[in-house]
Formats: C-alpha cells, sequence, structure tokens
C-alpha cells in the first residue's frame, strides 16, 4: 500500500513540490535538512495545511482531490508532535483517554490498561501533564495517539526535543513501534542516526522537493548518501541478541557473521536490533589475524570498491549472512593489498554501537 | 431602600436587562470573530480588526447619529422592518441593544482575540488528530483552555454597556422602561438639578466599575502566572 501525495504550495522564502507514492509499510522516514519541507509535507498529508489544488490519497481512501477535503479528524491519523502537544488541562489519564473514547469500541485495538504497560505510564495516570520529564510526556503522546486506534502514525521529530538520556529511554518504544501497533509510520527526521534507527524506507528531501525514495538498506549502500553527511559512511546490520557471555557481551547475529557486542538493561537474549557501524571503524586483513586488540574479526567477500572521495575509499563487503558491511580504508591500502571485487578476506571491527 | 425611587429600580432594572443580553449576544459574536482573527491568514484580517476597533475612538455621537439613521424609519434596516410589518428600532431597547452590541464589540473581541492566540494552533491540531470534530473541540479544548479571556470579555463587556451615554441617547433618548438606563436617568437627574439622587446613583456606579476592574486585573494576573 501506499500514499499518494501532490502538492504544490508557495510561501515567501519556501516552496514545496511533490509528486510521490510513499511507501506505506513499517517505518518511512522523510529525511532531510531544516527548513527542506518534510515537517509541511506531514502536514499536507495529515491534513493540517490545506493547500489548494493538492492531492492526498491513503490507499483506497482519497483524502484530497479539488473540492473534496477529508477533515483531520475524520482521516483516523494517529499525531505525535515534537514537543508541547499535551492538552495542559487534562490529567495523563485524560490525555491518553481523549483519543479513544472518540474511537469507536468495535476500531478499538488497544486499551488503557495495555498501552500504559506498553510506555511504562501505569503509575503516572493521575499525574497533571505539567509535571512530567520530557520523556514522559513524549511516551503519552504516542501512547495517545496509540489509544485512537489509528490507521496511521505521523511522528514529527518525535524526538528532536530530547536530550541523548531520555531519547535512549523512548527509543525502544519506537523501534517496533510499527509492528506492535500494526500501522504504518511515516516519520519526519534531520537525524541520520534516527532513520538508520527506525526506517525501513527513506524519502530524501532537498529544497522542497523529493530526491528519492528508497529501501533503508539500498539508502545505506550508497557512499555519497546523504545519510553519511554528518558521522561519515555507516553500515546498518540488522540481527538477533544472544544470551550473555561471563564478559558481559552479548553475540549478534548467526555463528558464521557473529559480532559481540556489549550487554545493558535496555537489551534482552532474542530481541531482533540494529547495530550502527562506521565505516572508519572497519579494516580489511587478507588473513584472519592473530595477536590484536579487536575482537569482532569477519569473514566477507569484496562486493564493490567505490572511487576514492577525499582522500578515502569506501570498501563494501559482503557478510557471509548477506548483510553489507562498509569499510573506509585509504587508496594506498587498496594497491598495497591488491584490493579487487569478489576477493575473500577479514573484516575488523573496532567498536560497535548497538541502536535502538 | 438606597433612597432609590421607582424611577432609579426601574433604570437599573432596565440597565442590567441590556447589559446581559449584550454581554449574551457579544459572546456568542465575538468568539468565532476573534478566532478568525487569531488564526486566519486572509489579508482582511487588519480591516476587521480595525473596524472592531472603531467604537474605540469614535465619539459615541457618531456611532449613536449613523445608528440612528439606519435604523430609523427612513434608514435601510428601519425601512426595511416597517415595510414588512414590524417597526423600526429608533428610540425602542432592541434599537439601543443593537448599539451596544456594536459600541462594545471591541471589549469582547479583544481578551478573546489574545486569548486565543496565546493558545496557538497546536492544542486544537491535537484534538483534531485524536477525532474531536469542530464543536467538540471547542466545547472540551478551546473553552476550558481559554476560559479567562471569556470571563474578562463577558465582564468587560457587562461593565462597559453600563457606562454607555452618548450612542443610547443619539438613539434611543430617554424613554422609562424602554431606553432611560442609569447613565440617562443620572444626566436627567443632574439636569434637573436633583443632586442627592444623581450622586446615590454615580456613587453606586463607581463602586462597581471598580470591583469590576478588580476582578478584570486579578484574573488576568492570576493566568499570567499560570503562564510561567
Amino acid at each position: 500500500m501506499t500514499i499518494h501525495v501532490r502538492a504544490v504550495l508557495r510561501r515567501q522564502d519556501f516552496e514545496l513540490n511533490v509528486e510521490a507514492a510513499l511507501p506505506l509499510s513499517g517505518v518511512t522516514a522523510l529525511f532531510g535538512r531544516s527548513g527542506c519541507g518534510k515537517t509541511t509535507l506531514l502536514r499536507v498529508i495529515a491534513g493540517l495545511e490545506r493547500v489548494r489544488g493538492a492531492e492526498v490519497r491513503f490507499g483506497p481512501l482519497l483524502w484530497q482531490q479539488g473540492r473534496h477535503f477529508v477533515p483531520l479528524h475524520k482521516r483516523r491519523i494517529g499525531l505525535v508532535f515534537q514537543e508541547h502537544s499535551l492538552l495542559p488541562h487534562l490529567s495523563v489519564r485524560g490525555n491518553l483517554l481523549y483519543g479513544y473514547t472518540r474511537t469507536s469500541p468495535e476500531r478499538r485495538r488497544l486499551h488503557l490498561d495495555e498501552a500504559a504497560d506498553l510506555l511504562g505510564l501505569a503509575a503516572l495516570l493521575d499525574r497533571p501533564v505539567d509535571r512530567l520529564s520530557g520523556g514522559q510526556r513524549q511516551r503519552v503522546a504516542l501512547g495517545r495517539a496509540l489509544l485512537s486506534s489509528p490507521d496511521l502514525l505521523l511522528l514529527d521529530e518525535p524526538l528532536a526535543a530530547l536530550d541523548t538520556q531520555t531519547k535512549r529511554e523512548i527509543m525502544p518504544f519506537l523501534s517496533g513501534l510499527a509492528a506492535t501497533a500494526g500501522v504504518p509510520i511515516i516519520m519526519v527526521s534531520h537525524d541520520p542516526g534516527d532513520v538508520e534507527r527506525l526506517a525501513d524506507h527513506v524519502v530524501f528531501m532537498r529544497e522542497g522537493r523529493i530526491d528519492g525514495i528508497a529501501p533503508l538498506r539500498d539508502a545505506l549502500a550508497r557512499p555519497d548518501s546523504p545519510l553519511f553527511v554528518d558521522d561519515g559512511v555507516a553500515s546498518v546490520l540488522e540481527g538477533t541478541l544472544g544470551e550473555t557471555n561471563h564478559l558481559g557481551l552479548r553475540p549478534f547475529g548467526p555463528d558464521e557473521a557473529r559480532l559481540w557486542v556489549p550487554a545493558d538493561h535496555t537489551n534482552r537474549a532474542g530481541q531482533v536490533r540494529r547495530l550502527r557501524i562506521l565505516a572508519r571503524d572497519v579494516s580489511l586483513a587478507l588473513t584472519d589475524p592473530a595477536g590484536i586488540s579487536i575482537n569482532n574479526h569477519l569473514p566477507v567477500v569484496i562486493e564493490r570498491i567505490d572511487r576514492p572521495r577525499d582522500g578515502r575509499v569506501v570498501v563494501a563487503c559482503r557478510m557471509t549472512d548477506g548483510q553489507l558491511l562498509l569499510a573506509e580504508v585509504t587508496p594506498w591500502s587498496v594497491q598495497t593489498l591488491g584490493l579487487r571485487s569478489g576477493q575473500r578476506l577479514f573484516g575488523l571491527v573496532k567498536s560497535v554501537a548497538l541502536m535502538a | 431602600m438606597l433612597g432609590l425611587g421607582p424611577e432609579d429600580w426601574q433604570a437599573i432594572e432596565l440597565t442590567l436587562r441590556l447589559c446581559l443580553y449584550t454581554t449574551a449576544i457579544l459572546l456568542v459574536i465575538a468568539t468565532p470573530v476573534a478566532w478568525w482573527l487569531a488564526n486566519g491568514r486572509s489579508t482582511a484580517r487588519v480591516v476587521v480588526q480595525a473596524v472592531v476597533a472603531l467604537p474605540l475612538v469614535l465619539p459615541p455621537t457618531v456611532l449613536g447619529f449613523y445608528l440612528l439613521i439606519v435604523l430609523g424609519p427612513r434608514g435601510f434596516i428601519g425601512g426595511t422592518l416597517e415595510s414588512i410589518g414590524l417597526t423600526h428600532l429608533a428610540f425602542s431597547f432592541e434599537g439601543i441593544l443593537v448599539a451596544s452590541i456594536l459600541y462594545s464589540m471591541p471589549f469582547a473581541v479583544q481578551p478573546l482575540h489574545e486569548a486565543f492566540s496565546n493558545l496557538g494552533r497546536r492544542p486544537v491540531e491535537v484534538a483534531s488528530a485524536l477525532g474531536a470534530g469542530a464543536f467538540d473541540r471547542f466545547v472540551t479544548v478551546i473553552l476550558p483552555l481559554t476560559k479567562g479571556g471569556f470571563v474578562v470579555a463577558a465582564t468587560l463587556t457587562f461593565a462597559h454597556t453600563i457606562g454607555e451615554f452618548g450612542v443610547i441617547l443619539m438613539l434611543g433618548g430617554s424613554i422609562p422602561g424602554e431606553t432611560k438606563v442609569l447613565s440617562v436617568l443620572i444626566y436627567d437627574h443632574a439636569e434637573a438639578m436633583n443632586y442627592d439622587a444623581a450622586h446615590r446613583l454615580s456613587f453606586m456606579l463607581m463602586v462597581f466599575a471598580f470591583l469590576v476592574l478588580f476582578i478584570v486585573y486579578t484574573i488576568n494576573r492570576r493566568f499570567e502566572i499560570a503562564k510561567l
């Protein structure tokens, strides 16, 4: 299923001009710099921005075309804003139930106690919302949206206003949300890290236009991807966590492509998680080296060697489980090691960070 | 009681009736106007804002004069009413009610305009996303979050209507039980050198006006503190 949007909007210093079919499976991220129009696009989809001549079609449902316009309250959309969106005259319970009571009973897929358990809000139900922390507020906003049992969830930079610590607290709720809620999510973000953690598809936006739409995996396979502008090239691996060993490390992924990651309270055995590995933290070796402090050695096959950019070469390596590991080396190393595609060698991963 | 004669009581009763009707009707009219002023995008907003504020700067006699012309037997509205078998509105309670509504409009619109501007669009957008229709949003979100603005608007409108004089004199004259409100009666008392009677009513009005302003400022301050 897709959501079809066509909209042209001109403001003094800004223009939005899009025509696209956005994928509706799992999480779709609208990614781009501030001011590129991603929030405006989200508002057009929601019906908060009634742009003349725009067309919005959600699967088979026509939301906007010509004079036909379905108002937001009839679209069955769950909206989570950046911040300050709780109704200040209601308690946590009042906020959570606002949409729930306005949803017909046969449509309700989630109930108050389930949502409170899921988001860790059970102890806060009777608290006034001005006595919540930033992270708690976003959890209430999320729970409130879920309790209205929406057909589509729109998140407008839900993490942008939170500090790193609070973000870590919210992240586990957000990842896997599409699966638990059973609804497609469209999320606005300017943070490559958030996109890599959460998205299944990425919509790249620039200056009011859509540059491209790609599955995250493909988006990450391009070394010039806009996702890499801030931190450099990175690979995102998906895998299942195993039991913690005596050193406090957990195995990640299948035996033949195993990485060891530090265990902490946010991860459990059996969880499917994503791992982000910066290409500059990956070295290549022709043989499996012994006597080296790096623990993560992975047998890989070179799939592609990109052209040098800024004195660095990105080497895309296929792991035995089929996932792509990117390594950043110098052109000199490429020459001295005689690297070529199809070659078998070892990827040495210096540091790994579990995401969400 | 209080040394007031039947004429005074009649004027008090009339004045209160005028104030209540004006306040009730104005709140209904001013709410959508103020909402549109606070949230609309049209450039016509400035024009409407200026028109609503006109009574603040015009001499009441100007407003009264034009109303007399329009609402009178040969005026556009008065004449139309006559032609469909009703009576024109000059020198009648209905006439001064229309005048009061126009004359007190800025005192109802401005506090609401400010309250709605402070509220912003977010709470309304949130309520829509959660499935609340327009009326539902108004009752369950806008009203509770801007009730201070409504209290101030109602109080100021009520008080300002009591203080009306010029417009009523121009349009309504001084007909007991119909258009002779307190301010007009005080004028009549003073004209007739009946200073004791004028003094009693004047003093009552002064105390009342002080109480109203005291209440308004207390509410305003409380809301400012709550915002911090």
